[in-house]
This record gives structure tokens, sequence and C-alpha cells, in this order.
């Protein structure tokens, strides 16, 4: 049995006639301590599948199984560290942690909670910026303090949905590092939803292209054998993977062919003329 | 790192933030931009509120001259060339019991403001004498079980001033008491909201007067008992009552609206109802709460001077009231005084709450 499974998955929004299919027939498994990648275009319904995941969605048919069980809403034993950062601006960052870890562990003391938001505060290095709101640090701080506070949880999954999306290379390379090396100390299971695929190959050991929606499925899997502490510079000379991501380009070059082709077909634009407003009232 | 804070962030925080160019002014610190800022925001108000005076005294002359006009033309057809002459003479004398009733002019409005001054002095001495008079009596009264002998005089302009604001604010805070709670359970169900909608449609426009009127038939038959002047009770009922509605939409507004981001940070975290509401929903909408509040203020304190004036409650409203009635000579001016002083305590209460609004909200345009 797998860590989670996803059984022929199905999602549409909307209703009758105005019903669109964003996810069809996605099939994933993966184990415990896996750290899986899926690349995919912007648009094609990567937050979908995450938020079915995490469960703030529910499949529209087919089933997510949790160690076995279907999942049912949200649980703290899978942690999601969002695209945009998700802070509560009126919080600073120690009490955006804080508030997190008083959920997930509501049994401890007010003094052992505080003890572990400043170490996963530390564990980020922002114990500088603590007191301070969103508002006032950066975009990389602020991705940091939400993965303190997704991994504050102690969460037994990692789900992170695009979480260096926004980020400029520089700071994006030194969180890959991190998000690796907490990741690397206990093992957990991680989902990264990614559009880069150097990032992916980097962190993941199997890469899955997501095929764009609507009706977006999964593609192929690609794993990743390279030995792990990776190292970006060396990885660049590395045979196997330049043919990896030379195979996922390759295929989701393919894809986005495909797509146009597509589009030339389907818009046809129907005959229409400005109407001429100049004589209509002559 | 430890953040000062200087004249020019108070002010600005209060959404006074002309003051602190004075500031730079007499620092000394100025390049070309500070002048022409200065020159902006401190002279060309200057010019334009001179230029209104000057406007307001032209035309204010003009009124008093075609009202003497007729005043002797109508003599001069009732009673004769004699009369006329003598009322001509009269009005050009300046004595009070002939001047034409008409808009007074700046000056006569300033003459109005320090009588008005001096009357307060004089009736606060004599509060103090008769405070003091009955200070030795009043203990033993009070010891004697009995209550204090308290001055019943005629109230001052300044006492008015006061009696209004404590109306206002007692409205002020029914309608907080009653908006936010309501707003928020609209704002959190639908079913609710569509119980509501109609409620809050029509009597959202309804005037003042009626609803002093609609308050003054309850309120008289539930206070049929009490000898207490009920006066007070219902003009502030009808001052909240008014003024609520722009808080409670705003309130329902704001929590029907949260950022979905936010209610999903609340979902993945597992927030209890009364957790979501108080952690992520409610301060979020506080901005919209407070844009609601700052509005309620001030409907609250335009609609209180028509509502006082119904009801007779002691306040502002109802010296305008007393003093159109009055029509002595420097009635018209003291009713332009009362104008200015409504105008300008209003925009005070505007720039209070500016201030409370800043000191508890984030700001939306940063947050992400």
């Amino acid at each position: 049995m797998a860590y989670l499974e996803l059984n022929n998955i199905h999602k549409t929004y909307g209703q009758g006639d105005n019903a669109t299919e964003v996810l069809s027939n996605i099939n994933l498994s993966i184990e415990e301590g896996e750290f899986v990648a899926i690349v995919g275009f912007t648009g094609s319904g990567k937050t979908t599948l995450v938020n079915l995941i995490n469960g703030l969605l529910e499949p529209t048919k087919g089933e997510v199984l949790y160690k076995g069980v279907p999942v049912q809403g949200t649980s703290h034993e899978r942690g999601v560290i969002f695209q945009n950062y998700s802070l509560l601006p009126w919080l600073t960052v120690g009490q955006n942690v804080f508030m997190a870890v008083k959920e997930a562990f509501p049994k401890k003391s007010k003094k052992e909670l505080n003890e572990i938001v400043s170490a996963y505060v530390e564990m980020v290095s922002l114990t500088p910026a603590i007191n301070k709101r969103p508002k006032e640090l950066s975009g990389g701080m602020r991705q940091r303090v939400a993965v303190a506070r997704a991994l504050a949880m102690k969460p037994e999954m990692i789900i992170m949905d695009e979480p260096l999306g926004a980020l400029d290379a520089l700071t994006r390379g030194n969180l890959q590092d991190e998000i690796l090396n907490i990741w690397g100390k206990d093992k957990r299971t991680a989902l990264l939803i990614t559009n880069d695929v150097d990032e992916g190959i980097y962190m993941a050991d199997r890469i899955i292209p997501l095929r764009p929606g609507p009706n977006a499925t999964l593609g192929p899997e690609f794993k990743i054998d390279i030995e792990r502490p990776r190292d970006k510079t060396e990885m660049n000379d590395n045979a196997n993977f330049k043919e990896t991501r030379n195979a996922i380009i390759e295929y989701l070059m393919d894809i986005g062919d495909e797509r146009k082709s597509q589009a030339k077909e389907e818009f046809v634009l129907p005959e229409l003329s400005p109407k001429d407003f100049v004589n209509q009232f002559k | 790192m430890k953040q000062s804070i200087t004249l020019g962030k108070v002010t600005k925080f209060m959404g006074l933030g002309f003051l602190s160019t004075f500031k730079d002014l007499f620092t000394g610190k100025l390049g070309k931009e500070d002048y022409i800022s200065f020159l902006r925001k401190v002279f060309v108000p200057l010019a334009s509120i001179l230029l209104f005076i000057g406007l307001w005294h032209m035309g204010a002359k003009s009124l008093y001259n075609t009202e003497a006009e007729f005043k002797i033309e109508k003599a001069l057809t009732d009673q004769g060339p004699e009369a006329a002459e003598a009322l001509r003479a009269c009005i050009a004398s300046g004595e009070s019991s002939c001047q034409p009733n008409t808009l007074p002019s700046p000056a006569q409005v300033w003459g109005s403001y320090k009588s008005l001054l001096r009357d307060h002095n004089i009736i606060s001495a004599d509060k103090a004498a008769f405070a003091e008079k009955t200070a030795a009596l009043n203990e033993k009264r009070i010891a004697a079980g009995k209550e204090a002998i308290t001055y019943t005089g005629r109230p001052s302009f300044v006492d008015q001033i006061f009696r209004s604001l404590k109306t206002v604010f007692a409205g002020f805070l029914l309608a907080l008491l009653i908006a936010v709670p309501l707003g928020i359970f609209i704002g959190l169900s639908p079913t609710l909201k569509s119980a509501f909608n109609w409620f809050i449609q029509i009597f959202k426009p309804v005037s003042p007067v009626v609803w002093y009127l609609l308050v003054f038939m309850i309120v008289k038959t539930l206070l049929i008992d009490s000898n207490e002047d009920s006066s007070f009770t219902i003009s502030f009922i009808s001052v909240g009552l008014c003024s609520m509605w722009a808080t409670l939409v705003n309130t329902a507004m704001g929590v029907s609206s949260v950022d979905k981001d936010y209610i999903n940070v609340a979902k993945v975290l597992k927030l209890g109802p009364f957790q979501k509401i108080f952690k992520v929903v409610l301060p979020s909408s506080l901005p919209l709460i407070f844009t609601g509040l700052k509005i309620t203020l001030s409907v609250a304190w335009m609609v209180l001077i028509a509502i006082e004036l119904l009801a007779q409650s002691p306040g502002l409203g109802l010296f305008v009231w007393e003093e159109f009635q009055n029509g002595a000579n420097d009635s018209n001016a003291k009713i332009i005084v009362a104008m200015f002083v409504i105008g300008i305590i209003g925009f005070l209460l505007d720039r209070l709450m500016l201030t409370i609004q800043n000191a508890v909200s984030f700001d939306k345009t940063d947050a992400i």
C-alpha cells in the first residue's frame, strides 16, 4: 500500500453546460519518505491537484487515499506551503507561526509552544525579524515564514504548491537547499508542485509532468538517479541530469506544440464588422 | 531596530499631515520643493479662507442693503416720508432694534462668538458660586439621605456642545453594539443575510425625523411610569438607529468577503469556528468595519442636530432652534457660530476615528 494514492481522480468545476473538467483520470502513488515533483505549465490545474490532496477540495470522481484512508477535509498530518505565502498580515512572524503550532499541539503549555516557534523561526534564520509583520519582510523572508509555519506543525507529509515561484533566482536556490535540508533530516514525504524543471530535478526523486488542462492528466514519470546531497554546479555536468532534463523539456514542449496546433483549429472567429454608428441616425 | 516617534509621524498618523510643514518651516531645513509644498499646503488654504470670508462679507452686505431698502420703502408707503427718514437714520446709527434681519456678516458672527464665550464665563462663575453656596447644605442633605441640590440655570453654549457630544457618543455606542455583532452574523450566514436583507434595504433610507418619531412612540410608552426626562434617551436611541446602517452593511460585507487565502489558512490549520472568527475573519474585515464606523459617526453628528431639535433634548440642535425662535438681533449670528462649531467638531470626530483606525488595523494595500 502506497503512502498517498490518487485513484482515477476527476475534478470538474461548474455545473451542466458550464462544467469544465480541469483534471481527468489522475493516478498517482507516493511512497513514504519519497520526494515527488509535479511539473506543469501555469494554468494546468496544479493548484487544484494540490488542494485535492490537502483536503481543501473534494474530487468529483475517484478517491484520494492517505495511508489507505480516504481524505476528508484538511489534516495536521499534511502540512501545506501555499503559492502566495498566505501569511496573516495583522500578525507578526512569531504570531503567525505560533497560531499554527497552537492548533497542532493543543495540549502543550505556552512555554513549550513558544520554544517550538523560536526553534522553527531560527531554522529559517528569521529570528531577528520575529516581531515584524509580513509587510515589513521581503518576498523571500515571507516564504520562509510560510515554510516555518508549515514545518512547525511537524506534519508527516509536506505539500508545496509552487512555493518558490515568486522569488528571485538567488533566494530560490537558498530556499531549495533549506527545504532539502529539513526534508533530509527526518525524511518526511514531500510533494512539490513547480513550473521549473531544474528545480524539480534538483530536489525530487521522481518527476511527473502534468499535461495541461482542461482535462489535465499526469504524463509518464521520470526517475532522477542522482545521489544526494546534490550539488548544483556538478549536476550541470552530470550526463544523467542532462539526459533527464532534455527528456522532460522535450516532453513538455511536445505538449505545448500539441496545444498550439489544437488551438489553431478551435478558434474560428465569426464574421463581424463594427456597426455603422455614423449613418445609423440619418 | 527601534522606531522613534516624531511629530511628523504623529500628525500624519492622525491625518493632519499639513501640520508637519510648519515644523519644517521653523526647523529651517527647507529645499526648493519644501517651499512649493509649504505654499501649497499652507498659503493656498489660507488664501481660500480669506477669499471665502471676503465673499461672505460682500454677500452679507448686499443682502443687508436689499433688506434695509425694502424696510424703508415699506415705511414710506405705510407711514409716510417722515417715518421712512427716521428709519433710515435709525438703521444708519446701528441701533439694534431697527436692524434688518438677514445673513450676518463675518464680523457680527465673530462678535457673537465672543459674546457666547463671555456668556459661558458668566454662567460658569454663577455655577461655581452656586456650588459653593450649597456645598454645606448638600452635605447635610446627602447625610440625611436626600438628593443634593443641583444647578438648574440656563446652560451655556459650551455646555450645549458637551451635551451634544454626550448624545452623539451614546448613540454611536448603541450603533456599534447593534451593528457590529449583527453585521458579523449576517456576513457569516447567507441564511441570515437573506432574512435581514429586506429589513436593511427598507430601513436604511428612512429619514432621521421618522426615526425620531418611531423611537418616541416606543420609548414614551416604555417609560410611562418614570418621571425622568426621556428626551435624552429618545434622542440618543434615534441617533444610533439612524446612523448604524453604514456600519451594519460594511461589517457584513467585510466579513463575507474575507480573502480566500486566509480562509484556506484557517482550514489547513484546522481552526475552530470561534478561533476562525476572532483570529482570521474579524482582523481581516477590520478596515471595512472601521470605514463603516467612520461613516456612522459622521452621520450621527449630522442627524443629531435635527433630532435634538425635535426631541427638545439639550444640545447644539436645540440651541440653533431656540435662537431661531428667539429672533433677537444677534440670533442669526449665533446660528452661524453654531454652524461652524458643528462643522469643526464633525471634522475633529472624523480625524479621531481615522486615528483609531490607523492604530488598530493593518493596511490593506500592504497585505499579501
